[in-house]
């Protein structure tokens, strides 16, 4: 199988830990591999999209093309060739 | 410094006393500058009074539309239904992005309080939020 490329949109917030880019082209079959190669790629992201115990930090969102990945498998989602991968953080707070 | 016209301020306030009892919330759609160009209501998909959560399909859509317009997604608004119109630890602790507005109200008070902060590196500063005649 040809080697799979996705391209990743970076949110502001995380643009430094990867140089500035808005967008970074990563290999990968699923959402999973596709994010653990970005964060090898760049390690500043350690800890900011997968969290410790290997889960998808809880508060950023992950699309695969218009699909919120929680609903399509998460981290076991499938990823195409072309397909686009959006990173935005969790926009969330309250009084609590 | 954030710039609204008052429809708009009466539009992030509406949609903050319509999720009663839950907490109301929505993003600012404008430019750089700080002037906003549109509200966006979102649900509150915390569904809490106590903590918000946007609709991350809403999310990612008016990212989208942002890029479509030539506007950038400069901030968000929510309600504290009881305290004060200042972010809560909550708010500093998730504060997604250092360039944005964060517009609270309170709907403790009787008028309607709504203040705009900046929320870099953990620290909330108040800013002012300019009202402006619809135009």
């Amino acid at each position: 199988m040809a080697p799979v490329s996705t391209i990743v949109r970076i949110p502001t917030v995380l643009r430094p830990a990867v140089g500035g880019d808005a967008t970074v082209a990563v290999g990968g079959s699923t959402v999973g591999e596709v994010l653990t190669l970005l964060t090898n790629m760049f390690p500043g992201l350690q800890g900011q999209i997968i969290d410790d115990e290997g889960k998808l930090h809880r508060f950023l969102n992950v699309y695969v093309n218009d699909d919120d990945v929680r609903y399509i498998g998460g981290l076991e989602a499938p990823v195409s060739d072309g397909d686009d991968i959006t990173l935005l953080p969790a926009v969330a707070g309250g009084a609590a | 410094m954030l710039t609204l016209t008052a429809s708009q301020r009466d539009r992030v306030v509406a949609t903050c006393l319509r999720a009663l009892p839950e907490e109301g919330c929505g993003l600012l759609l404008g430019s750089a500058d700080g002037v906003v160009a549109e509200i966006v209501p979102s649900e509150n998909v915390a569904h809490s009074a106590r903590i918000y959560e946007i609709d991350p399909r809403l999310l990612l859509k008016t990212f989208r539309r942002a890029d479509d317009l030539g506007l950038e997604v400069i901030g968000v608004f929510h309600s504290h239904t009881h305290s004060a119109a200042y972010p809560s630890p909550t708010d500093v602790n998730q504060a997604p992005d250092p360039n944005w507005h964060y517009v609270l109200v309170s709907l403790a008070t009787i008028p309607t309080e709504v203040q705009s902060y900046r929320i870099i590196e953990g620290v909330v500063t108040l800013e002012e939020c300019v009202v402006v005649s619809a135009s």
